[in-house]
């Protein structure tokens, strides 16, 4: 391969991160996967697998003197059991194509990252990825029965079974969001959900973004378990009315989207206590879609906010930390008094069911110490996440860009059990080395503004 | 946690240090019984709720607590376990339910104890303490430590504490039980309900003797909205008789602690797929079984573990002995997982958990 045609290769979605692979090898079969593997073992190479770069951690950059191994390849939908609610599919397939594959059958692969029409499966099991609906269903672990990889030093192992149920210890879930460092995933099981058999998706518009906050508080408390629950404040609502007109309005200080979907008359009594739980919070404008295309619409504005927000500034960092879902107003509150204090702005698009916020700090890459001080304000909101008692990363993973954040919410004993066990996996430590615990390099930082595909609107760092 | 469990904590953490095999036990609700050479430690020291505020809808319980008391306080917020913890009358631990990873048939709506537990406190082999996941719902830092301990069978360590995510309970439950000539006809129904967007909470089948089967399907939610529900279910299933009220919970509870069993007899539990079905019932059919979570789990209650050994090992299943004083829980097909034994190496490298 020629050096320019490495250049694509060189970061994943989180641009700040770049490294030339030593050579990035494109495996037509499991077979070629495991025999590089194998190879690099024998050789000391650190190895990356790679699906379609839409990670937002850096999970997916090369190594120094480390190859690339391109999974896009091992794209086929192996088996679709319609009957037992499973489909077999190779690490390259694209997130979507399960589902597309499968609607006719009124079936559904659930996870939906807002980068699902590009992502690969692989790297969702890599990386655990979330998506707006995970409030009711779960993350990508949740909906993996079985998996065929290979280990570090290019053994293969098979976890798990066809069965929802186990006998073992839960070795699918161990292997699922370990972003790569327990080997490549070259098969995995999905479980497929009956599609719903219908939606009820609200608008809620409010004038202080600490009201859309408690609205979730007391919807939840009501005992109603929406499939998605997602908040917007004022500069995002303005960026995507901006950029792809779904028709918010653009006055509100925050808008609060809330999705109920399930069999048609539990939807129909949950929709009677959710909307009068909203009212009762006092939005100034509730508007609920009134058929597809408007519900369709609600999440076009909710899903390009990330894109939009590249409207307002050049470059953004987005952070994915996540706080108890009773202290989201404390952790809005907290942000808004950094965004203040370091005079950056911060627009704020999160999934308040889960508690998992995306603040998207922005910053111009060409003006000199900027991007350090967006930096500054991320880690200083790392730090409100994890005195909160959460996390610093609900969905994007620690990957490159949040290593220097695992001692801050594990302690050493922690760091400790996560390093053995990695090094009983892979004693060499060549499966996608440096990403999620250890510090043993560190890449050059370079600012590029948005990833092509995300100017695009084709994906998110959501 | 309270200074009484800290203390028991650091006593665990000495006795794990001091001898060369431990065998961790509960409430012994799965008659589970230490091994010859083996050093018993209870979790009944490590007792009660450490974490609960119901509008966070997540709950962190010392790993010896009975579900009992977890459900009971999470019921008086509206909440649940919605994986359906077994044995809760018998006196199960919350520790011992994910240890042995002992869900019952309302698994089927939201998913398994895997799919709700967050975050675990455990003691590794070499006796340190070590926490892993958290007690937010959501969250990407670190291995999945939490899930990987469900199903452990006290091999990967001491479980001391266990945090969950919760979900508003039910307000209501209805059923629909329908007689069935056989097997094959109730088989031949299953993807007709578990393919249907009405979202049941449980589908199992009962085999009433060598073929007449009874299927039954439970269904929660708002009250209003159960009539319509059940009505719904019964159209499409043709036939059948919706139950609510004491009978229906009736059923359920029987299914949850087992009473179904003989006593004397041995409970295996068999993860499988609906098409699986006709031929392992065909080697078992002369003992009491039902076929449960949507036909991806076997119940067996046998009184010849070595006829079940090798009944599961002919079609390649696997399966774990929940009941008996066995000296391996599993039997039946054992495939080797280099996975695996890699993880038991790094958490318990002097095999002490055995």
């Amino acid at each position: 391969m020629q050096p320019a045609a490495l250049v694509p290769y060189e970061c994943d979605a989180l641009l700040a991160f770049r490294e030339r692979p030593l050579c990035v090898v494109l495996p037509e079969s499991q077979e070629e996967v495991v025999q590089v593997v194998r190879l690099c073992h024998h050789f000391g190479v650190p190895f990356v697998a790679r699906g379609s770069g839409t990670g937002l951690s850096g999970g997916s950059t090369p190594v120094p003197g480390g190859i690339v191994i391109a999974m896009n390849r091992l794209n086929r939908i192996l088996k679709v059991d319609v009957e037992q609610r499973f489909a077999v599919v190779e690490a390259g397939v694209v997130n979507l194509d399960i589902t597309r594959t499968v609607a006719s059958r009124n079936l559904l692969f659930a996870p939906d990252p807002s980068s699902q029409p590009v992502c690969t499966i692989g790297g969702n099991v890599a990386f655990n990825s979330g998506g707006a609906h995970c409030l009711k269903y779960g993350m990508t672990s949740n909906h993996v029965l079985a998996l065929k990889v290979v280990l570090p030093d290019g053994e293969l192992a098979f976890l798990g079974s066809e069965s929802l149920e186990s006998v073992d210890a839960d070795y699918v879930g161990m292997f699922v969001g370990s972003e790569g460092l327990f080997g490549i995933a070259l098969e995995v099981t999905v479980r497929l959900l009956p599609r719903p058999e219908t939606y009820r998706t609200v608008l809620a518009a409010y004038r202080s973004l600490q009201a859309a906050g408690d609205a979730v508080s007391q919807v939840i408390a009501a005992g109603i378990l929406p499939g998605a629950l997602e908040i917007m404040d004022h500069l995002s609502i303005q960026a995507v009315e901006a950029a792809v007109h779904p028709g918010y309005p653009t006055d509100a200080a925050a808008l609060l989207i809330v999705e109920l979907e399930g069999e048609q008359h539990q939807v129909e009594a949950e929709w009677r206590r959710l909307e009068s739980v909203l009212k009762a919070s006092q939005p100034y404008l509730l508007k609920a879609a009134q058929n597809e295309e408007e519900r369709l619409k609600i999440w076009k504005g909710r899903k390009s906010a990330f894109s939009a927000a590249g409207r307002l500034y050049p470059d953004y960092i987005v952070q994915d930390g996540v706080v108890p879902r009773s202290r989201l107003g404390e952790a809005l509150a907290e942000i808004e008094r950094l965004s203040q204090k370091w005079g950056i702005k911060v627009a704020n698009v999160f999934h308040a069911g889960d508690g998992n916020l995306h603040p998207l700090i922005m910053f111009d890459g060409n003006q000199p110490g900027s991007y350090e001080r967006a930096e500054e304000l991320a880690s200083e909101i790392i730090d409100v996440c994890i005195r909160l008692g959460g996390s610093i990363t609900g969905e994007h993973g620690v990957g490159m860009e949040k290593r220097r954040f695992m001692p801050r919410q594990f302690g050493p004993a922690e760091i400790a059990c996560m390093n053995a066990t990695r090094d009983a996996v892979d004693p060499k430590r060549l499966a996608n080395r440096g990403k999620r615990l250890s510090e043993e390099f560190t890449s050059a930082h370079t600012l590029v503004g948005a990833h092509p595909l995300e100017r695009a609107g084709v994906i998110a760092r959501e | 946690m309270d200074a009484i469990a800290t203390t028991a904590i650091a006593e665990l953490q000495g006795l794990v240090r001091e001898h060369r095999r431990v065998h961790v036990c509960g409430n012994g609700s799965k008659h589970v019984s230490p091994l010859s050479g083996y050093v018993a430690l209870s979790t009944a020291a490590l007792r009660g709720v450490i974490e609960y505020q119901p509008s966070e809808f997540v709950i962190t319980v010392a790993a010896g607590t009975p579900v009992a008391e977890v459900n009971a306080l999470l019921a008086s917020h509206g909440q649940y376990l919605p994986f359906d913890p077994l044995f809760v009358e018998s006196g199960a631990t919350i520790g011992g339910t994910i240890a042995m990873n002992a869900c019952g048939s309302e698994r089927y709506r939201f998913g398994g104890a895997r799919d709700f537990v967050i975050g675990v406190r455990f003691i590794e082999g070499n006796g340190e303490l070590v926490r892993g996941g958290g007690k937010v719902v959501k969250n990407a830092a670190g291995f999945d430590y939490p899930k990987l301990f469900v199903g452990s069978c006290g091999r990967l360590g001491l479980i001391v504490e266990l945090s969950f995510k919760v979900f508003p309970k039910p307000e209501a439950y209805a059923s629909l039980r329908v007689s069935l000539p056989s097997l094959e006809d109730a088989l031949a129904l299953l993807p007709k309900l578990t393919n249907c967007p009405y979202d049941l909470n449980a589908v199992d089948l009962v085999m009433e003797n060598h073929t007449r089967t009874t299927l039954w399907v439970r269904v929660g939610g708002i009250a209003e909205a159960l009539p319509r529900r059940m009505d719904r279910v019964r159209a499409l299933v043709g036939s059948g008789e919706v139950l609510s009220g004491p009978e229906e919970e009736h059923f359920w509870n029987d299914m949850r602690e087992m009473r179904w069993m003989e006593s004397g007899d041995v409970l295996v539990k068999v993860p499988l797929t609906p098409r699986w079905i006709p031929a392992l019932d065909a080697r078992i059919a002369r003992w009491k079984r039902r076929y449960s979570v949507g036909g991806n789990v076997a119940w067996i209650a046998t009184p010849s573990l070595a006829e079940t050994d090798a009944a599961l090992t002919s079609l390649r299943l696997s399966g774990l002995v929940l009941r008996s004083q066995a000296p391996d829980p599993h039997i039946g097909y054992r495939p080797f997982n280099p996975f695996a034994e890699r993880i038991k190496r790094a958490l318990d490298p002097l095999n002490k958990f055995g």
